[in-house]
């Protein structure tokens, strides 16, 4: 029986705001992290409601043109920025990594901290923007609107936007020196759990490709005070060389956002369906490799921005290559259910919606590489539908399921799964119903941006709406239950899911300084390791480490055990 | 692949005239192939999906917790099978790549003897120039002839999009861009700016009239010197719907991006700086030749230099039109 | 599993009473902290290369669109100046490399001697920065949209008499008797003459923090043979900005 009175743990070691927001605890500042996003999400959350209400139908109804073009910008500035890029790295990251690794904190905690204060930093800059005049470049801050034509606070966001990208970058030196660095002995590079792999995927991304976006935005705020010229066609200036560099970021920062969210999506199948992931090679080489491809295929962006065919038609060759590794990882989910014992807990629920939201985000990808395609489809709103199927059906579905799976973990509270499962079921059905007509707006040629639009688009538009109503009923739903659980949910076993990663072989509540001993390394998906306790209301392992009830003895240290006695 | 072509008839269930439900009317010579291979995309998708899906949720319910408390020992890596599910949907995109490839080139690849019309695209209006020197605001095309659009931008980015011809291009200010088509069917279709730049981005909207060849002749030349013809204002009215400029200034005294022109010549306006002028021919002009010089109070300086844009008679006839907007 | 631990022996008491009072309570051992350490910093150097990556991208197409604006325009930039600071960032690369072979030998007073030097030649390159970028400024060549500047389409005839002025106008009738499309490519060399040297001359103001700091460390005694991991770190930034400016100096001033 486990020790279940609550002694020193993470959350109750210190008190006081500075306690927190000083603090060099991974488990705290991935907690602060997850707060501050989903603050971020919220505002703009609201943001996109606003333009789906105006939106409802064709003309001006609730706001007029200029401020639906600030609705717009700041809903993706803020998505991307604030809330979408920090959300699944350096909110459950944080939280998870060291965790799922067997270390005791990421490998410079101050810097860890320091990524925070800069991620709040850059969050003041944008509501700076907010209380001044706004943002109306789009997201992607294009030249030479941006530089000399928007009458907005477009330095504040750019200058917003370069300290969120060194949170960014320190987020990721922090991961990939804490995944080199900072394994326990017996972590072999292929005992990582999937997450991780993500995690150390997304990091060689935000290493090199972030600062690319630091120098070109810098550029963008300095050419609007200082006038440098370098993006200004009237004095000889190239606006597609802005969208060359800010590509070269923005492309893998695609990748940034959803590769940790699809390692999540590994963990959750293997642990719901209670089988060992299927091809756990090949879906961690998958991460790396669309990693390393993505710093090649930026220019899939502009095949209609005036670049030489050539140009265009070396990108869309290798753009195709992405789709390749993206498969290997949807076929080896579907292959990991065969044969399992599958439980539809609300994680499971995301997980699996998450199957069928990044297949079609991803094929839908085919058509905007394939070169003539794109020509008719660029711009409208089949790229919306097509980017929101990948950056919010897959990663933030993934960082909804993976918030619910680490909630017991995180608050020692298991959230009330009857609600979750409803609201993870709305938040899908609500999805599709915005996003799926969409694609049908954009081949029909919907551009995107469009304050108004012609009659022929308004069915589209309303079932769309009627859609985001529905996510945002169940997304209320869920921030209202999650608050709940952490103070009236039941108290959570060890390890309620029967996850046989790092994290779940510890108390309820981690303890401030996570392993007093190096943790025993075995199989990360050796399911077979815990069984269902009753008494516990979770599972225990089926061989307990002596003198750790936690952990379980891996198989090998079994046979090792038996075959020495 | 013929032999899908009748599932790709379903899929455009009425397809050419009217068009059907994932696309508008076939008007272009590029719209048939490219509706083809957007349903080869989508038949290799939706297989892929299907199968997906239906696997997934066949081993949801055949392995679900209530039917299979435990899971069964079952392999847990192939490398056979990886290769496999690899290299199958490599072929298809293989295909998908060179598919693009040929159409794309040949989107990029006008004729030598296309009709050549210019563009010029500004926020938040168009205007056409003919080989003839004639304007419009709306696009005239002759049907069946190659044509094969020279465009620019006098201020950020926009782009050319037409629909129902399944063209775009991006028009970057500081370069000409191009695209061209073959217009096969008569009628009025949609036009639109498609890289969004500015405020009235959505409204950057115009027409495209595609008419016989002979109806097409006529309108050009007419359009070509109307100014010698109409008297000076009617003449300065199609000037000003031709320059666009009814996309920000209004005839009917309401408050659009810049001042309204009614009734509004000689009177004495506030400038943004404080100083007032009196609104003359001169003002007018050089509020067109220079427009951010001399900004009326209340109004952000936004106007697109028409400098090199307007040529002598249409400025004098533009003039007569404002002065003539009166109660 | 107790073996586990045996392979380092400070991992299970690091918390309570380690070792080195260096170490930090995650790390196993002094080792481990200091690979990391330099692993992470290392990764930073990256981070620094691709931020300036970009600006290079930049130079490449511009001066590949037209190469000659861009002769002509290098020519403009003091030769010698550029030398001398050449060979100030080298000499101060070496003292910065030695401060930490001092470190290691344990060597406080050699090492803070050579960590003074290094400081001072930063300064010195700053200060020469200083003559480069005044001198530019008054004779216009400047960013294109600036008031005073030789390249501003709309110069006013008050900033061009003071520019024709100003040593006999040499610079001036130079860049007057360019048309107005080369004298855009000529603008585009100092625009992003400046974005480079600018950025570059921020890292040394940065460096500069650094080595202060270092410096008051090393007074305070904090550095010797088992602790020389900040001064190791710092340095490998210092070698760095160095790099940077070999690649600017041939780049900006050499190729005429």
């Amino acid at each position: 029986m486990y020790d279940k009175s609550q002694g020193v743990n993470y959350l109750n070691c210190e008190r006081g705001f500075w306690s927190w927001f000083g603090t060099l605890d991974h488990k705290r500042l991935g907690l602060m992290y997850m707060w501050s996003v989903m603050g971020a999400m919220l505002v703009g959350g609201l943001f996109a409601m606003a333009m789906r209400l105006e939106l409802f139908a064709p003309g001006e109804q609730y706001v007029n043109a200029e401020q639906f073009n600030q609705l717009f910008t700041l809903h993706g500035a803020i998505m991307v920025f604030l809330v979408i890029i920090p959300g699944v790295p350096a909110g459950l990251g944080n939280f998870a990594l060291p965790l799922m690794l067997g270390a005791k904190d990421v490998a410079f905690p101050k810097l860890n901290r320091f990524s925070y204060h800069l991620w709040v930093i850059g969050a003041l800059f944008f509501v700076g923007v907010l209380v001044t005049t706004g943002l109306d470049t789009g997201w992607t801050f294009y030249a030479p609107y941006s530089t000399l034509h928007s009458q907005t606070a477009v330095v504040w966001a750019t200058f917003g936007a370069f300290v969120l990208g060194f949170s960014s970058i320190f987020t990721g030196i922090n991961f990939i020196a804490t995944i080199h660095k900072m394994r326990p002995p017996g972590m072999t590079w292929f005992k990582v759990p999937l997450f991780c792999w993500g995690l150390y995927a997304t990091a060689i991304m935000q290493i090199l490709a972030t600062p690319v976006l630091g120098i070109t935005l810098l550029l963008v705020g300095v050419e609007r005070m200082l006038g440098v010229g370098i993006f200004n066609p009237d004095l000889g200036g190239d606006p597609v060389l802005f969208q060359h560099l800010f590509w070269f970021y923005s492309h893998p920062a695609v990748y940034i956002m959803v590769l940790p969210p699809l390692g999540i999506i590994s963990e959750l199948i293997a642990t719901y369906s209670r089988k060992h992931i299927y091809g756990y090679r090949f879906i961690a080489m998958s991460s790396v490799a669309i990693a390393l491809v993505s710093f090649i295929v930026w220019g899939h962006h502009m095949f209609t921005s005036g670049q030489s065919p050539l140009t265009s038609i070396v990108f869309s060759a290798i753009t195709f290559f992405v789709a390749i590794p993206s498969a290997i990882k949807v076929f080896n989910w579907v292959a990991t259910l065969y044969k399992g014992s599958i439980v539809l807990k609300a994680p499971m629920i995301y997980a699996l919606s998450v199957i069928w939201l990044f297949g079609i985000g991803g094929m839908t990808g085919l058509w905007l590489t394939t070169l003539e395609q794109d020509i008719h489809l660029h711009d409208t709103y089949f790229v919306v539908a097509h980017f929101h199927f990948v950056m919010v059906g897959t990663a933030i579905f993934a960082m909804l399921g993976g918030m619910h799976h680490w909630w017991p973990k995180m608050f020692g509270r298991m959230y009330p799964e009857k609600l979750a499962q409803i609201s993870s079921t709305l938040t899908f059905v609500g999805f599709n119903l915005t996003f799926l007509p969409q694609f049908v707006a954009g081949t029909q040629g919907m551009p995107r941006r469009y304050f108004d639009y012609a009659p022929r688009f308004e069915i589209y538009n309303q079932i769309s709406s009627v859609g985001a109503a529905f996510i945002g009923i169940s997304m209320f739903m869920t921030l209202w239950y999650l608050l709940w659980a952490i103070k009236k949910g039941k108290p959570a076993p060890a390890n309620p899911w029967g996850a046989v990663t790092l994290d779940w072989q510890m108390p309820p509540i981690p303890d401030p300084h996570n392993f007093k001993d190096a943790p025993v390394v075995g199989d990360p998906y050796d399911m077979d390791l815990f069984v269902w306790s009753e008494d516990e209301g979770g599972y225990v392992p089926r061989n307990p480490v002596p003198g750790n009830p936690y952990q379980a003895l891996p198989r090998s240290a079994i046979e090792e055990g038996t075959s020495s006695a | 692949m013929t032999l899908l072509l009748p599932v790709f008839a379903a899929f455009q269930s009425q397809s050419g005239q009217e068009g059907g439900f994932w696309f508008p009317v076939q008007a272009s010579n590029h719209a048939d192939r490219y509706d083809w291979v957007f349903f080869y995309i989508l038949i290799v998708c939706g297989i892929f999906l299907l199968g997906i899906t239906v696997s997934a949720t066949w081993f949801l319910f055949k392995y679900h917790r209530s039917r299979a408390p435990e899971p069964e020992p079952s392999p847990s890596h192939s490398t056979a099978l990886e290769i496999v599910w690899s290299v199958i949907p490599a072929i298809f995109l293989a295909y998908m790549f060179w598919l693009g490839f040929v159409g794309f080139m040949e989107q990029r690849t006008p004729p030598a003897d296309a009709y050549e019309i210019h563009a010029t695209a500004r926020k938040w209006s168009w205007s056409f120039t003919y080989p003839n020197g004639a304007e419009s605001d709306e696009l005239h095309v002759p049907l069946g002839v190659p044509v094969k659009m020279i465009m620019s931008s006098q201020d950020v980015i926009h782009a050319l999009f037409i629909p129902a011809f399944r063209v775009k291009q991006d028009i970057v200010p500081g370069r000409y861009s191009d695209l061209w088509f073959t217009p096969i069917m008569e009628g009025e279709f949609e036009l639109y700016c498609a890289e969004y730049c500015g405020k009235d981005h959505s409204t950057m909207q115009t027409s495209v009239f595609v008419e016989p060849e002979g109806v097409f002749n006529a309108w050009v030349e007419e359009a070509a010197d109307f100014i010698s013809k109409l008297p000076p204002a009617e003449a300065g009215e199609r000037v000003f719907k031709m320059k666009g400029c009814a996309a920000c200034h209004s005839i009917d005294g309401s408050v659009v991006t810049g001042p309204s022109f009614k009734g509004q010549f000689g009177t004495t306006r506030k400038l943004a700086d404080g100083s007032s002028v009196t609104m003359d021919e001169n003002y007018i002009r050089k509020s067109i030749l220079e427009p951010n010089a001399q900004v009326v109070a209340g109004f952000d300086p936004v106007m697109t230099n028409f400098q090199g844009q307007i040529n002598d008679d249409q400025l004098r006839v533009l003039i007569e039109y404002i002065k003539s907007v009166k109660e | 599993m107790m073996e586990v631990n045996t392979q380092s022996p400070t991992s299970s008491q690091a918390d309570d009473h380690g070792h080195s009072k260096h170490l930090a309570h995650h790390f196993d051992d002094v080792h481990q902290q200091f690979d990391t350490g330099k692993f992470g910093m290392w990764m930073f150097l990256l981070t620094e290369v691709m931020f300036f990556a970009g600006l290079f991208v930049l130079y490449a197409v511009y001066r590949s669109n037209h190469p000659e604006a861009w002769q002509f325009a290098a020519q403009f930039l003091d030769t010698k100046w550029g030398a001398i600071n050449t060979v100030v960032l080298l000499v101060s690369s070496f003292t910065v490399a030695w401060a930490v072979r001092n470190a290691q030998l344990g060597e406080t007073r050699k090492m803070l001697i050579n960590l003074v030097i290094t400081l001072l030649c930063a300064g010195g390159f700053m200060v020469i920065k200083y003559i480069e970028y005044s001198h530019k400024v008054h004779v216009g060549l400047v960013f294109p949209q600036l008031e005073h500047s030789l390249f501003n389409p709309n110069i006013t005839a008050e900033a061009s008499a003071k520019l024709a002025a100003y040593e006999q106008g040499e610079v001036f009738h130079q860049i007057e008797a360019l048309s107005a499309a080369e004298r855009n490519w000529v603008g585009k060399f100092f625009s992003i003459y400046f974005c480079l040297t600018g950025l570059h001359g921020f890292h040394v103001l940065a460096g500069m923090v650094v080595l202060s700091w270092l410096i008051l460390r090393g007074m305070r005694g904090d550095f010797g043979p088992d602790n020389f991991n900040a001064i190791d770190f710092g340095a490998l930034y210092w070698h760095i900005v160095d790099l940077v400016w070999i690649f600017l100096f041939p780049l900006l001033y050499l190729i005429n």
